[in-house]
């Protein structure tokens, strides 16, 4: 009931949370199936926005990593810089630098809208073509030359707008 | 491996007293730009139109032109 098919969630375009979801012991060498993740059980992920996962990325420790794990328990002061490092390797798999790396993703995105609206551009093209009826007869030069003498006729918008800019004494625009 | 403690309060209240003034100040710019680059032009415009109308004659011309419906042009 809560089974994810890795090949759901792969793609063009990899998404890492989708990526960090399958568990590193659930992701396939190659040539094996892969295995479905268990969605029932605790996750793990790397996510900016919900820091902390159900459950560490390692859960399954070596003997050093064991002791390493007993020397958590004592003051924090005496671990050296690499223990540290190590311990938050064993919760963590990735730093939020490493996370939060940028990708070239954007790059295909944008190349296919492009490729979209071209291609919808030649679409178009051949619909003005092939589909459109005529155009009606209000749109002929002689019908607009008409249309636009009586607007100016009619005064439309004198004071600002359109006939404002048209010179009534000489017949011609401002 | 000690880094500051980053600050923890405050973060709500430190945005606000930056950006509600800065709201503040590009409404009024805004609007002070609206009433002299919009409204005041406008009301120039208005006022130097209706100076030197006379509406009789525009309404001649109109008549001329042959856009009413009530009356034709006098010729007719």
């Amino acid at each position: 009931m809560f089974r994810l098919t890795a090949s759901r969630v792969g793609g063009l375009l990899a998404r890492r949370p989708a990526a960090a979801l399958t568990a590193a012991s659930s992701r396939p060498s190659s040539g094996e199936v892969s295995r479905p993740v268990d969605m029932s059980r605790p996750q793990y992920w790397d996510r900016r926005v919900s820091p902390l996962p159900d459950r560490p990325f390692r859960e399954a420790l070596s003997a050093e990593d064991k002791a390493l794990k007993q020397k958590e328990k004592g003051p924090w002061g005496q671990l050296s810089r690499e223990e540290k490092i190590a311990l938050y390797r064993i919760s963590f798999q990735l730093t939020y630098p490493e996370m939060n790396q940028s990708s070239s993703e954007w790059k295909t995105v944008l190349g296919g809208i492009f490729i979209f609206i071209g291609l919808t551009g030649l679409l178009v093209i051949w619909q003005s073509y092939y589909v459109y009826p005529p155009q009606p007869l209000t749109f002929d030069e002689d019908w607009r030359a008409r249309q636009l003498q009586r607007m100016l006729d009619m005064r439309v918008n004198p004071v600002e707008g359109f006939s404002a800019k048209w010179d009534y004494e000489k017949g011609q625009w401002k | 491996m000690s880094l500051p403690k980053p600050v923890m309060r405050g973060l709500l209240g430190k945005r606000l007293r930056f950006h509600i003034p800065l709201a503040f100040a590009f409404a009024l710019v805004a609007g002070g730009l609206i009433k002299y680059g919009v409204t005041e032009p406008r009301k120039r415009a208005y006022a130097e139109f209706y100076k030197n109308y006379d509406g009789v004659k525009e309404f001649n011309h109109m008549r001329e032109a042959g856009v009413f419906q009530s009356v034709r042009p006098s010729g007719e």
